[in-house]
């Protein structure tokens, strides 16, 4: 690789990093807690999943472009980035927290109710613990989608991967976009790798 | 003052009407066995003894209180419940299955393992050999005895069963029904017992309930049973003689 490349490499590795961590972030603090909503509230089911599902066909750039008018979460810069970031990664984390519980076995939900169990000890002592393989691997869907849409975040500023991949375009140094596609390409399997050795490590044995 | 009491009960949900006018008692110590074919009610209503379902008309009594002025927990886990699926948890291993509603209650853990041993021995599994194995490791007539286990834990006066034996061979059941006799009688607990098979009620039950389309038809001890002259008594009396 060239040696200027090197330096950079490791910035825009750790800024993509620093995007994909704290978009997930966000999207499983809001999404896994919506996806057990879901559980419970069978009305909200049509508008939340609704919802996920629509932000998911939005393009990112175009995304990127509404947000950008936003008071408070739009802007230039990182913070919009990982907004939309976060508004993709929720439907796969909804949905698989949603179908998760759902699929529990009924008549293990309803011997714990019948036992005595309160709707929390439900929830965590059995419904949880049973839907952690289906919501890791929601988890995993949209970590290896984010690492990969990320990139386009160097377009409002956003910095990271993209970087590179933006400015060899412009510049037809197919050595730039490289530096810029090959780490993320490797965060992502990684990433993959990584959480799908856990989910396994969850599998009833 | 009857165990549980039934008082003029009905249920209806979504415009159906599942039991209506249901009237009888369970005294301590006696099994009263719910006779009646697939979509009589009888599930209904034994979920309505431990207010998993709560009746649309009339009151349910347990303890002399009504099921809608018990605290929901406090009275689930005063009745025991097994159903045909067993429901154990697979991510539990036996010993915790077993130990669940003494844990719910806050028994210290060396009580809980000597209840569990205890309760493994009386259902007739070695504890060494089954503590730690899980629901999958088992036969389907050992998860049944672990659900029995399971129901007995907390020493609750009355227990409810789903249709417990119902897919399981012959042979199995048969020895599950001799364990059932000798657990009512020996801790001279009461319960209520649901199946459709009028041979098993006959065997367990010390009276037998006969629910058809949501109506208690008839209510009686196996001999006057034998007697009954409703056309669905007939049906089920019928099937004793193959």
């Amino acid at each position: 690789m060239r040696p200027d490349l090197v330096h950079d490499v490791v910035q825009l590795t750790a800024e993509h990093l620093v995007l994909v961590a704290s978009s997930m972030a966000v999207a499983l603090l809001l999404g896994v807690p919506a996806g057990i909503l879901l559980t419970r509230r069978a009305g909200l089911r049509k508008w939340l999943l609704g919802f996920a599902s629509v932000m998911q066909t939005i393009p990112s750039l175009a995304l990127f472009g509404f947000l950008i008018p936003i008071p408070l979460i739009g802007g230039i810069g990182p913070r919009t980035v990982i907004v939309a970031l976060a508004l993709y990664a929720l439907l796969p984390i909804v949905r698989n927290t949603f179908v998760g519980i759902a699929t529990v076995d009924a008549a293990v939900c309803e011997s714990a109710v019948a036992m005595g169990m309160s709707d929390g000890q439900v929830l965590r002592q059995v419904q949880l613990p049973l839907a952690a393989q289906t919501i890791l691997a929601g988890i995993r869907i949209a970590t290896v989608a984010t690492i990969g849409t990320a990139t386009i975040g160097a377009a409002i500023g956003g910095g990271g991967l993209g970087v590179f991949i933006f400015r060899g375009i412009a510049s037809v140094d197919s050595a730039q976009i490289l530096a810029g596609a090959v780490p993320a390409a490797l965060l992502a399997l990684l990433a993959d790798g990584g959480l799908g050795w856990i989910e396994r490590k969850l599998a009833p044995a | 003052m009857p165990l549980v009491e039934f008082r003029d009960v009905g249920y209806q949900t979504a415009g159906k009407t599942i039991l209506s006018h249901i009237s009888f008692s369970v005294e301590a110590g006696e099994t009263v066995v719910l006779l009646g074919r697939s979509g009589s009610g009888k599930t209904t209503a034994l979920k309505m003894t431990n207010g998993m379902l709560f009746p649309t008309s009339g009151q349910v009594l347990v303890e002399g209180r009504a099921t809608v002025d018990w605290d929901p927990i406090r009275l689930k886990r005063r009745i025991g419940y097994v159903i045909q699926d067993v429901g154990l948890f697979p991510h539990f291993t036996v010993a915790a299955n077993v130990g669940l509603v003494p844990k719910l209650e806050g028994w210290g853990q060396i009580s809980i393992d000597r209840r569990v041993d205890e309760l493994l021995r009386k259902v007739g599994l070695e504890p060494a050999e089954f503590r730690l194995r899980y629901p999958r490791q088992l036969s389907g007539g050992q998860r049944q005895r672990v659900g029995v286990a399971r129901a007995l834990a907390a020493e609750p006066p009355l227990l409810l069963f789903d249709e417990p034996f119902g897919a399981l061979d012959p042979i199995t059941r048969n020895e599950l029904q001799q364990q059932f006799l000798e657990l009512t009688r020996d801790s001279h607990k009461s319960s209520i017992f649901v199946t459709h098979d009028i041979r098993e009620a006959f065997r367990l039950g010390h009276r037998v309930a006969l629910l058809s389309s949501g109506r208690l038809e008839a209510i009686a001890a196996p001999t006057e049973f034998r007697r009954a002259e409703t056309g669905e008594a007939r049906a089920f009396l019928a099937g004793l003689e193959d």
